[in-house]
């Protein structure tokens, strides 16, 4: 796909910390209104991958381009995220001291800057989207708990919630089912197939079943580039991915 | 929207601090001045110079408590906004002498004469005026906060390595103010004042006045603070507390809010410095000392760090007792504070008000869901509102180290 129809775009990039190439030569595009997998083994360059779209981690070369025409190397996690992308850790991170329905709020779209918020006031319209939310993420009941007390599920929901108050265009989520009991995981995997709908979606995930159940093409990362992309069937019926995955 | 901003500070809490300190800031003052000597309710006067120094120092716990309750920047060095705020003051002081000082120099304070400088120094100029006075004790000190602050939170600087950055510039600000070729007074400081905006300062209506104007100073900057961390701005301020690289990638510059929030504390320290010197009639470098900061911050954890009110708790009840140990057992004290600090630190993580405010909330969430399962009552809908998040309050289950500062990324 050419640089300038796509969401995200990722050529020749490469990342090495103290020697170690956590990613090499990683290419990879994502097209307006797609949902990508992303599988690969531990240490397979997923996490680092995200650093570097979210601005955490620069890149040593290679290019990464948002919306085909902005420069990602160049911009901290603030700008970026204001830009449109969120992201979902894969430890669970939400304000703990914070109330389920605050958490929400400070995600919500809207003015970033200290004097901004000093004076802001809660609209209508703010209210009704974080009802909104609640109810699709299922914490409506639990609007006024802090969200230390939520179970571990209900805090990888809670932080999916805040990545669509953001409203952004890209959504990276770093192993939205870890941790959750089978119904959840299905649940999760719904969730998200709903959610992919009217954004981008990036999913990185080690659950197999979880990734067959979103349907969606699967890119194979290996020792920080790819190993093979398509269909779940099809990339597991590539012996080397195969080779990766069993060790052998 | 600045109502509605003010009208954000308000709820019983605040109310009933409040209404304490009306009261206090009225009836010492009336107590000292109409009450004649030796009826029950006379003030004698030390006290109320005593007291007056308490309400100073609990405006810088407040200051204190902002940054590092709020905001999770635990500051060793806030003693130095401080002083820079008092010696703002005494120059003003100084400059008010005139001619009645030992060596009659209309223009030069005693101790240039003293050093034999032929002219003031240019950044003295100014200091005649009370109003300029009053601009450099709140610029100053905001001025080389946000200098400071700048390079610290742009380059990421946190936790620990902070903490012990700010207690360096402390401790240079201490070793610059000593040399007497700073010009300002070196060892001896500035002292000796004669009056201020007119007033004898040893006049007794003009401690009241100075009593009374250190209540009214506390109570503005307590609405500020109030109202500040019960915004949108309080929330996300917290939310850096907790979980700041979270907070980055929702797209809230970080650094921005530090710098805000450091910035605007460290003029109120300077306002309370600028009221502390006229009442103790001194000010020395050796309020830069870094033991002063630290004492700060133990006012603020015994009192409870993150609740406002806690730190203006801590700072009198510490500083009475240090009045009281230092009078009757002046060889304990150190040992007491010591004692202290290490007691609230194992039982009352959360200080005084954290954990009064803590069993409050535990009561009445109990209160709650009774009534909801008896079904007598409908589930809370009002969009809530955290309990205004104070530091490490309210939660039993909250995961280990989910509030310790973070390390350097």
């Amino acid at each position: 796909m050419a640089r300038s129809s796509s969401l995200l775009y990722l050529d020749g990039v490469s990342v090495s910390f103290d020697g170690f190439k956590a990613l090499n030569e990683l290419s990879l595009t994502i097209g307006p209104g797609e949902m990508r997998a992303i599988i690969g083994p531990n240490g397979a360059g997923k996490t680092t991958m995200m650093d570097v779209i979210t601005g955490k981690t620069r890149p040593d070369s290679g290019e990464v381009f948002f919306n085909g025409t902005v420069d990602l190397t160049g911009e901290d996690e603030a700008s970026i995220a204001e830009l449109g992308i969120g992201r979902k850790f894969q430890k669970p991170t939400v304000f703990e001291s914070h109330t389920v329905w605050d958490n929400l709020e400070l995600a919500l779209k809207a003015p970033r800057g200290p004097f901004a918020t000093l004076f802001h006031v809660i609209s209508g319209a703010e209210k009704k989207r974080i009802e909104y939310l609640l109810e699709l993420i299922r914490l409506g009941g639990k609007r006024g708990e802090l969200a230390a007390n939520l179970s571990h599920g209900q805090k990888q929901w809670l932080e999916i919630g805040m990545l669509l108050a953001q409203d952004p265009k890209l959504l990276l989520v770093d192993e939205p089912a870890a941790g959750m009991t089978d119904a959840e995981t299905a649940e999760t995997a719904e969730l998200l197939k709903d959610i992919a709908n009217d954004h981008s979606v990036v999913v990185v995930e080690h659950d197999m079943v979880f990734v067959r159940s979103l349907g969606v093409k699967v890119t194979v990362l290996h020792e920080g580039s790819v190993l093979a992309e398509g269909s779940l069937d099809h990339v597991s019926a590539n012996d080397r991915v195969v080779e990766v995955y069993l060790g052998r | 929207m600045m109502t509605s901003f003010l009208f954000r500070a308000m709820d019983t809490r605040a109310g009933i601090f409040l209404a304490i300190m009306a009261a206090v800031i009225i009836l010492v003052p009336a107590g000292n001045l109409l009450a004649p000597e030796g009826s029950a309710f006379h003030v004698p006067n030390y006290a109320v110079t005593l007291m007056g120094k308490y309400l100073t120092y609990a405006l810088l716990a407040l200051a204190v408590d902002l940054v590092w309750g709020y905001c999770g920047i635990l500051s060793l060095g806030h003693a130095a906004f401080f002083a820079l705020g008092g010696y703002a003051m005494g120059m003003y002081l100084m400059r008010q002498i005139g001619t009645r000082g030992v060596y009659g120099d209309p223009n030069l304070p005693d101790f240039m004469v003293f050093l034999n400088w032929q002219e003031l120094p240019w950044y003295w100029y100014g200091f005649d005026m009370f109003w300029f006075a009053a601009l450099m004790v709140l610029l100053v000190p905001g001025f080389l906060a946000f200098v400071f602050g700048w390079f610290a939170f742009r380059s990421r600087v946190t936790g620990v390595y902070l903490s012990i950055i700010t207690q360096a510039l402390t401790y240079a600000l201490l070793l610059a103010f000593f040399r007497n070729d700073m010009g300002f007074g070196g060892n001896n400081g500035l002292t000796d004042f004669k009056d201020i905006l007119g007033f004898d300062i040893q006049a007794d209506t003009t401690r009241a006045g100075l009593f009374a104007a250190s209540g009214v100073a506390l109570v503005l900057c307590f609405i500020v603070c109030r109202a500040l961390t019960r915004s949108k701005l309080g929330k996300v301020l917290v939310a850096v507390r907790d979980a700041e690289s979270r907070t980055r990638f929702l797209g809230y510059r970080v650094e921005h809010y530090k710098l805000f929030v450091w910035t605007l504390s460290a003029m109120m320290a300077g306002i309370a410095g600028a009221l502390y010197v006229p009442q103790v009639g001194i000010i020395n470098p050796g309020e830069f000392a870094p033991a002063n900061s630290i004492e700060v911050v133990i006012w603020v954890a015994v009192g409870g760090r993150g609740t406002l009110v806690g730190a203006v708790l801590g700072a009198v009840l510490v500083n009475f007792a240090k009045t009281w140990f230092t009078g009757a057992l002046p060889d304990i004290w150190l040992f007491a504070l010591g004692g202290l600090f290490v007691f609230v630190t194992l039982f009352l993580p959360k200080g005084i008000v954290g954990t009064v405010s803590q069993g409050w909330t535990a009561l009445r969430q109990r209160k709650v869901s009774a009534a909801y399962e008896e079904g007598s009552d409908e589930p809370p809908s009002a969009p809530p509102h955290s309990p205004g998040a104070p530091a490490n309050v309210t939660h039993s289950k909250r995961a280990p180290g989910a509030a310790e500062p973070q390390p350097a990324e």
